[in-house]
Formats: structure tokens, C-alpha cells, sequence
């Protein structure tokens, strides 16, 4: 390992300047559980680390009921977890955020390095998209927003520029009868990387138990996160008996593209989109059905 | 069953804290990465990329230039070594191999293969020199199994080796077949009986394929070593070791330097579980110091621990087993492959002595292959060899039980090993404590509790492992004060220091607070084999219950001296020595100790054993019950309830005898659910972490309840057997019995993670995966 140059912006517009300074050198540092690893393996060989961990923007959550969820890219999972607004208005997102790793990890990690860490089996990023979340970028050249679907272009690889640094995510204020749910499939019970990630968020019509609104996000089964659109768009109208959710279900496998690696063969990964798509339904619907006792 | 207070004994069964515990808990325990010495470098090891490939030059003249860099080795620099067989406490190692193992010359046989060190200031200099080494290869086909590497047409590892036919495990065999290159240098058969006709008498006969996969023992410190290499020649080795004089031997034979020569220092070890029993960088830290003048210091990483340390082999075998309608066993024929690694030495002999143990057979054939693969050479790892072939066998065994229809601990009582039953090598067993776990299993709350819900088994299977006793020395010190000291040459894994304590404490009437033992180097204590084979509380045991007693009679007769009495009329009983007459007030241990002076000097209670004989007969075996729960969707297993009853022979220290019993279930169910080593195509090894190597961690596991049977072991003083491995041989098969019960497919193949278990699964429902939607839909 080669030495680095370590540096600790305390403005945004500190940290722009020094990340279009360097360029394809640099590289910013939220909790540096990915990060980390990445430079004892060698695969990433950055000459300037900038630590974000000091900018006010990146490390607030700020929600009320009238303009949504504001989350700072660099705020560690288990201050979402550990956040009354979000374990009530967004509990897929919440929980996670509440997977990964183990609580030590969970106090490092961060939504935003799950996310330009760019691999598609982020367990943050099916809930994100899930969400509808927009991805708040600011650069040299000002600031742009970006949805969380569109976010990653490959395997380790995102819409970021060099100079570009992920701020926050913004998500809409949940309406009523509105919820999501996450689930991952893992072969042990902690410590694991996702083979399959569904995330769903569901606003039902009370009156008639319809679907008003849907959106299936997929992690793990694909070279970046997918948002399942033809899944989510069949659910809308519908009720949400077996047939429709089995039909989302399907719609989801179909969405998928995965590979098999040392985490899961594809056939079985793709059988295991169906499995988790109906139960996330489930799960969210649940929740959404609730959610007056919010 | 073992209770805490026996009669006979007043600390042996008690459960004090153990004398190394607070060092450990607050982080002070050195253990080898916590060494260090003024001027100190730090080594790296440079490591083949390729599975398989000539080494056609090195050239270091770049990383010998890059400032810091103080030495660089490859094989050149290590001297060739001959092909000897050596006896190295229960490994048989030929230090050919170990040298080519240790530092590759013309051939790198597995990715992680070691092709050269750097020595340097600082360990980041030194991974940039490896950067800067030019290795030229010449890449060549790996092979990657056992099944593959036995076809006539393999590419072949080692040219020189042909294939022997051996009739025991230390046999040197002769020639079996075409005399040209082989992958498989070793092929043992153990036979009896009229098989034909043994299969004739059946009504049922059951025949299947198996597949393990080959698994690291996980231990989670990495292996070390720091070396000095004196003026005056004499070298010190600071390392994690299970066995600091197996490290002295093989480091001599290695570096052609005699063992008086060679100082090992055990540091405390992060665990062994076999996988530390042989050395990778102590010779390497050792040529590195000489080459450099300074000290040097070398620690793996976890993706070297996982591309270049021996795991243990996985196996492809094939098993016949015929029984009668009423359950008796007329018949079995054992086809077993190992796979080494690079080199041969995988334990195909064991594998073949232990599978069927339990039983009772009359008319049986084992033939057990020893194969090399493109992979990393093999290590012992907990009773190595007997796991997987005891997963073949005990699911054939639980299908004949289902097919007689009786319940599976009745059809292995049935034909259950007994004193007197013949081994499958010959050897007829002594005193044995198998029938009483199947007992103990059949009689517990677990195997008699219900087990409903959908998707939810239990299943039981046995296994067997010999246990060993070597050669093991002590010495106990009376010091003024009363206290004592136990020096012994055992490393510590598994409570052992406590152990030899209480059997100080026990012998000698003292409380078990006031013994200190100590583990000492190889130029402080006599010759002590490794610990592994379960040997450490029987055989060190001896030599400190030994020494202990040579204290005692030493402490008589200073007694009897100051009393002015012959040795046998002073009585000891309780802690306290008396004249037998009564003519003079008792004295404890301590008073007689604060004389010790005035009576002759210090007293020193010594012994050596080599307990081969008494290991021979401490055979072991354990019997495990498994419930599951299968998702049906995923066919992800949950573990909901394990049992094991295992014969311990006598549990000296009852809390680390269940430990023993629960980490080797630990690992036995990581073994059966999810440890694999993944390789792509080239041979290159993809899940180099413990991430994607998937051990269970505590949230797979329930609590893992243990019945400890205790048939003593009547040729041992304490009765001890050695309780550290037999444990891992049952889970594998009886969480496949389970699975079978839960959703009615047998697994042949381990690990049975979620996508191969649910292949099965759909498979006997004749279902296929998943598919995605079509338009019409």
C-alpha cells in the first residue's frame, strides 16, 4: 500500500474544490467500510482520501410531514435506525440500512457510500429506489439531481464525475396507506452480502384495498440495482390478491439479469426474485394497511 | 454422565476459571503478531497467480533497488531437500514436499503458491517490492478435483509420482500398476470377509455417490513467525504454533540446519484446529533474517491464509452397503478419493480407518485414493479424514434404517462396535463408550421431545476417531512460598493450562489458584508433541499427574527427614503431611515447602511419557442429533435444535469439555450448510475472505446442548480419552438426515447450500426454477 494524503474539508464547497483539484486521485471517505478494503486489496489506488464525514449537509437527517426526507449521503446507517421518523415513515429503508454488516459496521456505513460504492448488491439501494429517493449531486459545475435507479452504470461504476460528490437523498413525505419493506436473501443470518435484495413501497386506496401506487426495487441480480417498472406499473389498479402479486412477481424475475457467482447460481437467484417480491408485497402491503396507527 | 463433584476427586470435575482467561479478556495475552524486536523488518511473501505453472526466471534486481528493501529470497536460495518420510509427531511429512511447499522452485502448483520473500523496513515497502519482482510463467492446465485429476489423460503435477498400494498407514507400499506419471501416489485397501457373498445375504442393499467440499479449519488467527538469526548461528522463532518442536524439526529439515541449533517460542495461539501443526513462513522469516542481519517479522493476511494454508480435503466417494430385513449389516464396500492439494498427504488413510468404525462388519472392502490437485496442500483439520467419509457412510446407513424401517438409533445399536469388534484396519477395539452415546441420544429430552411443523427433520448420525498419545514432558516446582508451577511444552487451545493445574492441584492437596502453569520453549522443556489429536489433557496429562507425583514423594521424604522418619511412615492425606505415629503436628504443603531449605534444596517433580500405547486404546466416538427447519422456497436450513453425546472418557474440567464438544458441532454444521472454496476456471481462488467463505457465526446456531458420556478410559490414569475432535465427524450427515426428513430429498454433496439443496428440492417435486413471465401474461 502506497502512502496518502488525507484530508478533512469542513464545507461542501471545500470538499468540491478539493475533489475537482484531484480529480481521478481522489476519493471521498464516509464510514470506509467499502473504501477500506478497496485499498488493502489494491483495488482502488486513490492518492487523496477526503474524509466528508465534516460537512453539515452530508451527515443530517431532516424530515417533516410537509417537505419529506432529506438524508445527508454520509450519515451511518445506525443513526437512521436508531431515528424515530424514520423506523415510522420509511421502515424498509430503515431496516435496510439495519442489515448490513454487523452494529459495529452499521456505525460506520453510510447510505450514500452504499450507493457510490456502485455494486449492485447495496442492500440500501432496492429500498432507495423503492422510494422513488433522488440522488442530490453537487460538483464543479454546480448541482444536479439524479433518481437512485440511474445512479449506478456498472459494477463499481456510478454517474459521478470527478469532482462530483454525492450530497444527499431526497424522498417524497409518505402519504397515507403508504409503506415500504425490504428483504435480502442471505445463506447465514448476519454478516452477508445480499445473493437477492427486493425492495417494495406500496400506497394503497383504502376504500377498495387498490393499488395507487407501486415501485419494486431489485439488488443483487443485475450488474447495478434494477427498478422493476414493468412489475410495479402491473399492481397499479389492482387489488393485491395472490394473482396480481404473483404476476408483479414474475414480472420481477424477468427484470432481473443475474449471473452466478460465488453467492448464488442465476437459476436460483431468479427464483428467489419471485419468492422475495411476493413476500415484500406482503410485508409492505401489511405495513401500508397499518399505517393509520402511525 | 459427567458429574461436576465425582467422589474420587476433589478439583478433577470442578470448573475453576481458567489461569489464562483475564489476559485474554482485557487484550494483554501476546500472542505472534504482538511481537516485536529493536531494528525489526517485516517479510512478505510474493504468490502465484496461477494455479498451475512453470517458473521459467525470477528476476529481483527492481524490488532489490527500491529503498528499504533489506533481503529478498526465492527457491533458489533454500537448499534441496531429499524426499524423507518423517515420523513428526502424528503427521507423516515428506520434507521434499514440505520444502516445495514452503517456497515453490520449478513449479507453482496452486494459486497462493509462495515464489519469493522481501524483507524490508516497513510491511508497505515490502508489498511494493513484491509489485516489482518479475516472475516469468509459463502457464499450464490445472486440475482442480479428484475426479479429474484421476482421468489417464490429466495433466499431471509432479512427474515423479507413481501410484503405491499400501496395506497400513505408515506402510511405504509397493508399485501398483503402469509405471508412468500419476496424480494418485496413494491407494490403501483394507479387506475382509466374502463381499459376494455378504451382499447375497442382503435384503436391501443401498449404493450412492458422494461429494464434499474441501474446507479450512478457520481459525482465527493468521499464521506468524518472527526469526532471528544469531551471529553465532543459533536461530529463535516466535510464531503461532500448535507444536513448537514439530516447528523446530520441520524448520531443520527445510533449512538444513540441525534442530540444537533452532529456539521456538509458542506465543499464545488464536486457535489451531490442525491447520497449525505444519509451517509455512518460519523457515522463510528464518532465511530472511540471515540474509538481512535483522530481525524479521511476518504475518499473513486473512486471503493468504485462505489461498495458501492446508485445509482439509474434499473427498468424491462411493458407498454399498447391504443389510437384512430385521437391520443386521451383511456387507459394505467403500470407495474413498482424497484430494492433497499440491502435494501428496492428504489423510486418505484415516478417512478409510474410520468410516464404519461404529459397525460391526463382517464382510467389508475400503479403497482410499490419495489424489493431488491444483489446490493448496491439505493440513490436519479435527480428526482429519473421518468427517467426510463418515457423511457418505451415515446417510447410507439412515436410508437402510428407513428401508428396514426402524428407527435410526436402533439400527446402529444394532450393529454397534464393542470391545472386541474388529476395526476396519484390523485392530480389534478396546474398552469403547459408542453404544453408551446412541444411548445417552436415545434417552435425552431432544431425541424424545416431538418435532412438529412443516418442513422441519431430525436426523442422528455417529462417528469414530482414534485419539493419539505421543510423547509429552513436564516438570513441577515447588517454589518457598507453597505455590507451584507446571511447566510443560503443550500450546494451549483448549483449557489444557487449566487442566494440568487442577491435576497439580488434585495430586498435591493444594488450591488450584496457587498452581501457575506454564508453557514453555523447546530449550526449556523436553521433547512434548503437538497439541492436536486430542492428545494433550491425556498424554501431558500423564506426565504432569507423573511429575506431580515424583513432588509428592520428594515432599515425603523432606517430611519424613525433618521428623526424623522413613519415607513410609509419613502419611499424606488432604494437603497435609503427618507422621504416621502422630509424634510430631501435621505441617501443610506450604509450612514443609518454607523448609525446603534446610532439608536439601529446591524440589522438582519431573516425568516424560511417550503415551503412544494408552492414546492407541483412548478411541473416541459421538453420536449427534440434528433438528432442521427448510424454508420451502429458499431452502435455506435453520438449525433448530442440536444435541451431541460424546465418550470423553473423564471429564477433567467439564465446561471446556463441553466447549470442545460445541465448537467441533459449530464447525461440523458449517461444514454440512455453506464452507466452500470457490474456483473459477483458471484455478484462481474468488472467495479469499471469510465474508464470502461462509462460516456459521452465532446467529446460525442454537445453543448446542452436550451429554457428556464418560467411559473411562481404563489404560489411563485419570481414565482420560481426549474429547478435541470426534465431535466434527457426526453433524455433516445428520443435518443431511435431517434435511431428508424435513423435505424428502437426500443430499449427496457438501456443502448443502440454498441453490444446490433447492435444485434437489424442485428436482423430487419435478418442478423447475422460477421462470420469468411471459408476454401472454
Amino acid at each position: 500500500m502506497h502512502a496518502i494524503t488525507y484530508e478533512t474539508p469542513k464545507s461542501l464547497d471545500e470538499a468540491v474544490k478539493l475533489l475537482a483539484a484531484h480529480g481521478e486521485k481522489a476519493r471521498p471517505l464516509s464510514g470506509g467500510t467499502d473504501l477500506l478494503i478497496q485499498l488493502r486489496a489494491g483495488t482502488r489506488r486513490p492518492d487523496f482520501v477526503v474524509d466528508i464525514k465534516r460537512i453539515p449537509e452530508l451527515t443530517r437527517i431532516s424530515f417533516s410531514l410537509q417537505h419529506g426526507l432529506r438524508l445527508g449521503a454520509a450519515v451511518p446507517c445506525i443513526e437512521i435506525h436508531e431515528n424515530g421518523d424514520m423506523r415510522k415513515y420509511y421502515p424498509g429503508l430503515t431496516e435496510a440500512a439495519h442489515l448490513i454488516g454487523s452494529l459495529q459496521i452499521q456505525s460506520r456505513a453510510s447510505v450514500g457510500g452504499n450507493l457510490c460504492n456502485g455494486s449492485p448488491a447495496a442492500d440500501t439501494t432496492p429500498a432507495l429506489i423503492a422510494l422513488g429517493a433522488q440522488a442530490r449531486v453537487v460538483g464543479p459545475k454546480g448541482e444536479r439531481m439524479v433518481p437512485v435507479e440511474g445512479f449506478c452504470l456498472a459494477p463499481g461504476r456510478t454517474v459521478l464525475q470527478p469532482g462530483e460528490l454525492l450530497v444527499e437523498f431526497q424522498i417524497p413525505a409518505p402519504e397515507r396507506h403508504c409503506a415500504d419493506a425490504y428483504l435480502r436473501f442471505i445463506p447465514r443470518n448476519e454478516m452477508d452480502i445480499a445473493v437477492v435484495g427486493v425492495g417494495a413501497a406500496l400506497t394503497l386506496d383504502m376504500s377498495d384495498d387498490r393499488v395507487v401506487e407501486a415501485r419494486i426495487g431489485l439488488g443483487a441480480v443485475g450488474p447495478t440495482p434494477i427498478f422493476a417498472a414493468e412489475a410495479s406499473k402491473s399492481l397499479i389498479g389492482k387489488t393485491l390478491d395472490a394473482a396480481a402479486i404473483d404476476n408483479a412477481a414474475r414480472l420481477a424475475i424477468a427484470a432481473s439479469s443475474p449471473i452466478d457467482d460465488m453467492r448464488g447460481t442465476a437459476e436460483y437467484r431468479r427464483h428467489v426474485v419471485g419468492v422475495l417480491t411476493r413476500r415484500v408485497l406482503a410485508k409492505a402491503a401489511e405495513r401500508a394497511r397499518q399505517s393509520d396507527q402511525r | 454422565m459427567a458429574s461436576d463433584q465425582s467422589p474420587e476427586f476433589k478439583v478433577i470435575g470442578t470448573r475453576p476459571v481458567r489461569p489464562d482467561g483475564i489476559d485474554k479478556v482485557t487484550g494483554r495475552a501476546k500472542y505472534g503478531a504482538d511481537y516485536a524486536l529493536p531494528g525489526m523488518l517485516h517479510g512478505k511473501v510474493l504468490r502465484s497467480p496461477h494455479a498451475h505453472a512453470r517458473i521459467r526466471s525470477i528476476n529481483v534486481e527492481r524490488a532489490l533497488r527500491l529503498p528499504g528493501v533489506k533481503a529478498i529470497v526465492t527457491g533458489a536460495d533454500f537448499p534441496e531437500v531429499k524426499g524423507v518420510m518423517a515420523q513428526v509427531g502424528e503427521l507423516i511429512v515428506n520434507t521434499h514436499y514440505l520444502s516445495l511447499n514452503v517456497m515453490a522452485r520449478d513449479k507453482t502448483l496452486y494459486d497462493g503458491h509462495a515464489v519469493a520473500a522481501v524483507a524490508a523496513t516497513s510491511k508497505h515497502i515490502a508489498e511494493e517490492a513484491l509489485e516489482l519482482i518479475e516472475v516469468d510463467y509459463e502457464v499450464l492446465p490445472p486440475v482442480m478435483t479428484a475426479e479429474e485429476a484421476m482421468r489417464p489423460d490429466a495433466p499431471v503435477l509432479l512427474e515423479e509420482l507413481r501410484t503405491r498400494l499400501m496395506t497400513h498407514r505408515t506402510d511405504p507400499g509397493s508399485p501398483e500398476g503402469p509405471d508412468r506419471p500419476s496424480n494418485v501416489p496413494g491407494h490403501i485397501r483394507f479387506e475382509r470377509g466374502d463381499l459376494a457373498a455378504g451382499f447375497r445375504a442382503a435384503d436391501f442393499v443401498v449404493e450412492r455417490e458422494f461429494v464434499t467440499a474441501a474446507v479450512h479449519q478457520g481459525y482465527i488467527e493468521p499464521q506468524n513467525a518472527l526469526a532471528v538469526y544469531g551471529a553465532d548461528e543459533l536461530v529463535t522463532i516466535y510464531c503461532s504454533t500448535q507444536g513448537a518442536f514439530n516447528v523446530r524439526t520441520l524448520t531443520s529439515s527445510v533449512l538444513g540446519i540441525p534442530e540444537g541449533r533452532i529456539r521456538v517460542v509458542p506465543a499464545e495461539i488464536g486457535g489451531g484446529f490442525g491447520g497449525k501443526t505444519t509451517v509455512y513462513l518460519e523457515p522463510v522469516a528464518a532465511l530472511l533474517a540471515k540474509k538481512s542481519g535483522r530481525p524479521v517479522k511476518m504475518v499473513m493476511t486473512r486471503a493468504e491464509v485462505l489461498r495458501a494454508t492446508g485445509p482439509t480435503s474434499g473427498i468424491k466417494a462411493r458407498v454399498k452397503i447391504g443389510a437384512t430385513r430385521n437391520g443386521q449389516i451383511t456387507a459394505a464396500e467403500v470407495w474413498l478419493a482424497y484430494e492433497a492439494g499440491a502435494f501428496p498427504g492428504s489423510p486418505f488413510a484415516p478417512g478409510a480407518m474410520c468410516t464404519l468404525a461404529p459397525y460391526n462388519i463382517e464382510n467389508l472392502r475400503i479403497d482410499s485414493f490419495d489424489v493431488v490437485v491444483n489446490r493448496p496442500k491439505v493440513a490436519a483439520y479435527r480428526a482429519p479424514g473421518s468427517p467426510a467419509s463418515a457423511f457418505a457412510c451415515e446417510c447410507v446407513i439412515d436410508e437402510l434404517a428407513e428401508q428396514c424401517r426402524l428407527d435410526p438409533l436402533e439400527f446402529r445399536l444394532r450393529n454397534a462396535s464393542h470391545e472386541g469388534t474388529p476395526q476396519p484396519a484390523g485392530p480389534a477395539f478396546k474398552k469403547i463408550g459408542l453404544v453408551e452415546t446412541l444411548e445417552a441420544i436415545r434417552a435425552s429430552d431432544h431425541y424424545r421431545a416431538p418435532l412438529e411443523g412443516p418442513s422441519r427433520g431430525r436426523g442422528v448420525a455417529c462417528g469414530f476417531w482414534f485419539n493419539g498419545g505421543l510423547q509429552s514432558s513436564a516438570v513441577v516446582n515447588i517454589h518457598s512460598d507453597g505455590s507451584v508451577s507446571v511447566v510443560t511444552g503443550s500450546v494451549d487451545i483448549g483449557g489444557t493450562r487449566a487442566t494440568q493445574a487442577m491435576i497439580v492441584a488434585e495430586t498435591l492437596g493444594v488450591p488450584v489458584e496457587d498452581v501457575r502453569p506454564v508453557v514453555a520453549d523447546t530449550d526449556s522443556i523436553g521433547q512434548t508433541d503437538v497439541t492436536g489429536g486430542s492428545r494433550t489433557a491425556l498424554a501431558t496429562g500423564m506426565a504432569v499427574l507423573e511429575a506431580a507425583n515424583d513432588a509428592l514423594a520428594q515432599l515425603i521424604s523432606r517430611a519424613a527427614k525433618l521428623w526424623d522418619k522413613k519415607p513410609n511412615e509419613v502419611v499424606f492425606a488432604e494437603g497435609t503431611f503427618r507422621p504416621a505415629d502422630g509424634g510430631a503436628p501435621p505441617m501443610t504443603l506450604r509450612q514443609l515447602a518454607g523448609r525446603l531449605a534446610r532439608t536439601g534444596g529446591p524440589v522438582v517433580g519431573r516425568a516424560t511419557v511417550n503415551a503412544g500405547a494408552v492414546g492407541a486404546v483412548g478411541n473416541a466416538f459421538a453420536t449427534v442429533c440434528v433438528d432442521v427447519e427448510v424454508d420451502p422456497d429458499t431452502a435455506k436450513v435453520r438449525i433448530l435444535r442440536c444435541t451431541i453425546a460424546q465418550d470423553v472418557g473423564r471429564a477433567l474440567h467439564p465446561a471446556y469439555v463441553e466447549g470442545q464438544l460445541q465448537g467441533a458441532l459449530a464447525q461440523g454444521i458449517g461444514w454440512a450448510l455453506n464452507e466452500e472454496y470457490f474456483y473459477d476456471q483458471k484455478g484462481t481462488l474468488r472467495n479469499f475472505g471469510l465474508l464470502d467463505y461462509r462460516m456459521p457465526t452465532c446467529l446460525d446456531l442454537p445453543m448446542i446442548e452436550t451429554l457428556v458420556v464418560e467411559v473411562p478410559n481404563p489404560h489411563h490414569p485419570l481414565g482420560v480419552r481426549g474429547v478435541g475432535e470426534v465431535g466434527i465427524v457426526p453433524p455433516m450427515a445428520a443435518v443431511a438426515n435431517a434435511i431428508y426428513r424435513a423435505v424428502g430429498v437426500r443430499m449427496a454433496e457438501l456443502p448443502m447450500s440454498p441453490p444446490r439443496l433447492l435444485k434437489a428440492m424442485l428436482a423430487t417435486r419435478a418442478e423447475p426454477f422460477e421462470e420469468q413471465a411471459t408476454a401472454a401474461d
